[in-house]
Formats: C-alpha cells, sequence, structure tokens
C-alpha cells in the first residue's frame, strides 16, 4: 500500500467498489474483446443489482465497455454517449449461485460479429475479481499488468510465451495456466512486473498456439 | 524505513531525525515507488487539484443525486452562512461545507479523491483547504502535510482497516478525521508527538460508529457524517496543538478500532439492514430506490 492507495485513487463517485470497480469490470471486458462494442448483455447480481441505480453502476460498467477510465466525468453521461456510438445495452437482474455479493456477467459482441463474456466482482476499493472469461474459470485481479493469453492447449505453448517474454527482459511475477480439456481452450494469466508495450503484444499474438492477446494495465 | 505498522514508529523516527512525520513519510516512498521527491510532490499536488474542484463543484451546485435522496446541503449551508443565519464562526462553517461539497459531488457521480475512501472523501480536503486559508500556509505546505495524512492513513489501514464493510463508519470517516487532525496539526508546525495525539483523538471520538448507509447508497447519512467528521478533525487538532495529550496511545487506539469493529454486528457495517437504514422511513425511501429500477 502507497500514498496514492490511501489519498485516492482519483475516481468518479460515489463507491469505489459499486462505481470506481464496475467501471474496470467494463474496462477489462472491452480489452479483452479488442473492438468497439455494439451489443451488450448486462447480468447483476447482489448488492449490484439491488443499488445499480443509486450508485450508477450501469452508468460505470457502459462508461467501461466504451473505453471511459474510472476517473473520467464522462461516466456520468455514458448512457447517452453509448447510444450516439450504436452500442447498445440491456441489464438484467439476477441471482447467482455462491457469488460474491458485487457481481456481473457482462456478454459483449463487437462490430466483427465476435462475442466474449465475462464473469467478474467488485471486491473494495475499486479492486476486481475476474472469475470467468467465456467459458473458463479464471482468477484475474489486474493489481499488476496482466497478460491474457487466450491459446490452444498445445506442448510448447507455455515455453513459446515465456521464451519470448524472457528475451523482452519482462519479469513474470504471478502466472497461471488454465484449460477447458486436454488439448481445448486454453488460457494463460500472466502478471508482470514490467509494462508490456503494444509491439511485444502483436509478437505474442503471432506465436503459433496463440489466438488472442490481451493486455491489462493495473489501477 | 517505516513498515507502517505503528504510529509510534513514526513519530520516534521523525523524532530521532530532527524532521516532520512528512519527510519520513516521503523518504520511505521514494523507496517503495522508485520516484522522486519531485516526483511525489508533483503527483500529490495534483491530487490536491482535483479536492479543490470538487469543493469548488460541491459549493455552487442544487444538484441532486440520481437517487434524488441528497444534494444542496453545501450549497444551502454557505447561503445562511452568507445572510449570518449560523453560530459557528468562519472556520466552523467554511470546514462544514465544504466537507458537504466534495461528499455531495461524489453522490452525484463527480469526481473526487477517495480520502482514505470515496465515501468519507470531504474530511482531508475540507480540513486542509479551510486551515491553509485561516492561516495562511502555502499550497506547498498543505500538500507536504497530505503525505503525513497519507502515512497516518496506512497505519490505520494495516493495523485495523479503513473500509466500513469491515470496520463500520468509524473506519471510513474516523480514519479520514484521524488523518486529517494529524496532517493539519503538523501543517500548522505541531510537533511530531501533536501528530500522534491529534489522531488518537479524533479516532477515539467516534469508536463505535457504525456504518449504516440508507438503500446501501454512499448518501444518508454519510455526507452529514463527512462535515462531522471534518469538525471532529478540528476539534483533535486544537486539543493537540494546546497540548493537550490522548492518555490512551495512538496505536492501541487504533488496535480498539479494529477490535470494536470486529464485534459490530454485520447488519451496521454497510450491508444497509441496521441503524438509520432499518428506520421505517429510510425503509420507505430504499423501496422507492429499488422500484426505480424495475
Amino acid at each position: 500500500m502507497n500514498v496514492f492507495d490511501v489519498i485516492g485513487p482519483v475516481m468518479i463517485g460515489p463507491s469505489s467498489s459499486h462505481t470506481a470497480g464496475a467501471v474496470r469490470l467494463g474496462l477489462i471486458t472491452q480489452a479483452l474483446l479488442g473492438e468497439p462494442v455494439i451489443d451488450a448483455v448486462i447480468e447483476l447480481h447482489g448488492s449490484f443489482a439491488r443499488t445499480y441505480r443509486g450508485h450508477g453502476t450501469d452508468k460505470a460498467i457502459v462508461g467501461g465497455l466504451l473505453g471511459i477510465e474510472t476517473d473520467d466525468e464522462r461516466i456520468r453521461n455514458s448512457m447517452d454517449i453509448a447510444s450516439s456510438q450504436g452500442l447498445f445495452y440491456r441489464f438484467e437482474v439476477v441471482e447467482l449461485k455462491d457469488a460474491h455479493p458485487n457481481t456481473a456477467i457482462i456478454e459483449v459482441t463487437g462490430q466483427s460479429g465476435k462475442s466474449v463474456s465475462v464473469l467478474g466482482s467488485s471486491v473494495g476499493g475499486g479492486n476486481i475479481l475476474i472469475r470467468r472469461i467465456n467459458h473458463l474459470g479464471v482468477e484475474v485481479t489486474a493489481q499488476y499488468e496482466t497478460i491474457i493469453v487466450a491459446h490452444t492447449d498445445t506442448p510448447g505453448a507455455v515455453a513459446a510465451v515465456t521464451d519470448l517474454l524472457a528475451k523482452q527482459l519482462i519479469n513474470i511475477a504471478q502466472m497461471k495456466v488454465y484449460r477447458s480439456n486436454r488439448g481445448g481452450e486454453a488460457m494463460m494469466v500472466i502478471e508482470t512486473d514490467q509494462t508490456i508495450d503494444p509491439a511485444l503484444s502483436i509478437l505474442l499474438g503471432e506465436l503459433l498456439p496463440v489466438r488472442n492477446v490481451t493486455v491489462i494495465e493495473p489501477i | 524505513m517505516s513498515n507502517y505498522k505503528s504510529v509510534q514508529v513514526l513519530i520516534d523516527e521523525a523524532l530521532a531525525k530532527e524532521e516532520p512525520v512528512f519527510q519520513i513519510v516521503l523518504a520511505g516512498q521514494v523507496q517503495e515507488q522508485a520516484l522522486s521527491k519531485e516526483e511525489l510532490i508533483a503527483k500529490m499536488t495534483e491530487t490536491y487539484g482535483v479536492m479543490e474542484a470538487a469543493m469548488h463543484n460541491g459549493l455552487n451546485s442544487q444538484t441532486k443525486s440520481s437517487s434524488g435522496i441528497s444534494g444542496g446541503a453545501a450549497y444551502t449551508l454557505n447561503q445562511a452562512h452568507k445572510a449570518g443565519k449560523t453560530i459557528g464562526g468562519d472556520v466552523l462553517d467554511k470546514l462544514l461545507m465544504r466537507a458537504l461539497a466534495v461528499s455531495e459531488v461524489n453522490a452525484c457521480m463527480g469526481k473526487i479523491v477517495a480520502a482514505p475512501t470515496a465515501g468519507s472523501c470531504g474530511i482531508v480536503p475540507a480540513v486542509l483547504s479551510t486551515i491553509k486559508e485561516e492561516q495562511e500556509i502555502s499550497q506547498e505546505q498543505l500538500v507536504l502535510s497530505m503525505f503525513t495524512a497519507a502515512g497516518l492513513g496506512i497505519v490505520i489501514a494495516n493495523r485495523a482497516t479503513v473500509s466500513g464493510a469491515e470496520g463500520g463508519c468509524q473506519a471510513e470517516c474516523g480514519s479520514a478525521a484521524a488523518m486529517a487532525a494529524g496532517a493539519v496539526v503538523e501543517m500548522v508546525g505541531g510537533t511530531p508527538r501533536m501528530v500522534g495525539h491529534a489522531c488518537a483523538m479524533a479516532l477515539k471520538n467516534v469508536l463505535g460508529l457504525v456504518c449504516d448507509p440508507v438503500a446501501g447508497l454512499v448518501e444518508i447519512p454519510c455526507i452529514k457524517r463527512n462535515a462531522i467528521g471534518a469538525a471532529n478533525a478540528l476539534v483533535a487538532a486544537n486539543l493537540a496543538l494546546a497540548g493537550v495529550e490522548s492518555v490512551i496511545p495512538v496505536d492501541e487506539v487504533i488496535d480498539a478500532m479494529r477490535s470494536v469493529g470486529n464485534s459490530m454486528a454485520s447488519a451496521l457495517k454497510e450491508t444497509a439492514e441496521g441503524g438509520l437504514a432499518a428506520t421505517p422511513t429510510a425503509q420507505a425511501l430504499a423501496s422507492k430506490i429499488y422500484a426505480m429500477q424495475e
């Protein structure tokens, strides 16, 4: 914890968990999609479901899907911005089993028809925890610079990615690998000490078993 | 270098080096964040700029929050102050209206600095800016004192908590007042020991304060608790500057806050199930707000 964690973050109110954290859930979903969102279905659970209007959780998530940051006053008008940019959204209240009180499932479709589904929770102070990306159970906190690599479960996939990172002098702080089944869809969540520039992200994406690369900056 | 586990350690280090507390915090942050003192001060100055803008915007706004249950208190107080209808004097009025202003900006989805949380964001800026004006202190000195506030806040977060869901309002508005009290004491030239006593007294004043937000929103009673938190900070700072000491040492007060928070029922920790949130009026307001969402 540093001085700007306790006098900070600079954010749009009213709640670090229900507003700032919600913006981040939207931002990460948009980053994973990698293109402008044209359609979003947002399911809210627990305290998110009960208080979303008063806390502006709805505006916050839509703002995040538009790429608006947590300290940007346009969050307040994100619904209007969504309309003018052709983003259609729908909110639904749901009850999920064993979920954190501030949980949302965000399903988005982009201009190319590509879609992504994210289940994430806002766990306090603007911090978040992504528990599912598409069908894969994961754990992403985005407290570090985080690379999310979607790949096909093949021998050498992890080595190819970590080898490239090593050559670029990127130190891995934490890393986890998830897969749906043997030889199926898989995902690496890699937290690094250094920032990942777009050129490196492109290089990672060109590796053979890699299908998609998303880089998430820490809060 | 302080590990931020104890306010007393911070104070002792300041005394040993014959430096203000902010210097100890700043030096520690240079190591931790790999930034220079100048960069850290520049970043904190920027942070204060956001606080100032929120105070200004909130004072001139009569906007209601999106739930409709709050808004316009800072403006109302400012008008009453100008008309001479209040009784606490200039300093108290300014302090209260600024704390209300920032907190109302927060409720209306404006830009604020969590200090330490969004729910308690009005206290530190209100106290520091008001006393800066009253005592003709430079902005640079104010910004430096924010490092003192932050150092105290980190210790409170480490030893106890600054989250209402974990410790009730004493952990949010109580911590903010403790941070503001210690910082303002140093800003006007108080000793490191006085910083510790001010911090301790502000926190002692609100031990046991519950977090009971109506409809779960950061509005009632949070906005007014920011005003009261700012006044609490001033009271504690005044006593400390006069040489009045907290008999219970500051670290023990923080530990007491943690244990009071632990023994508080969950209905009184941000769940909107107890306290003011459970009153008939609050329940009626909550039903109305939930109905808006259908």
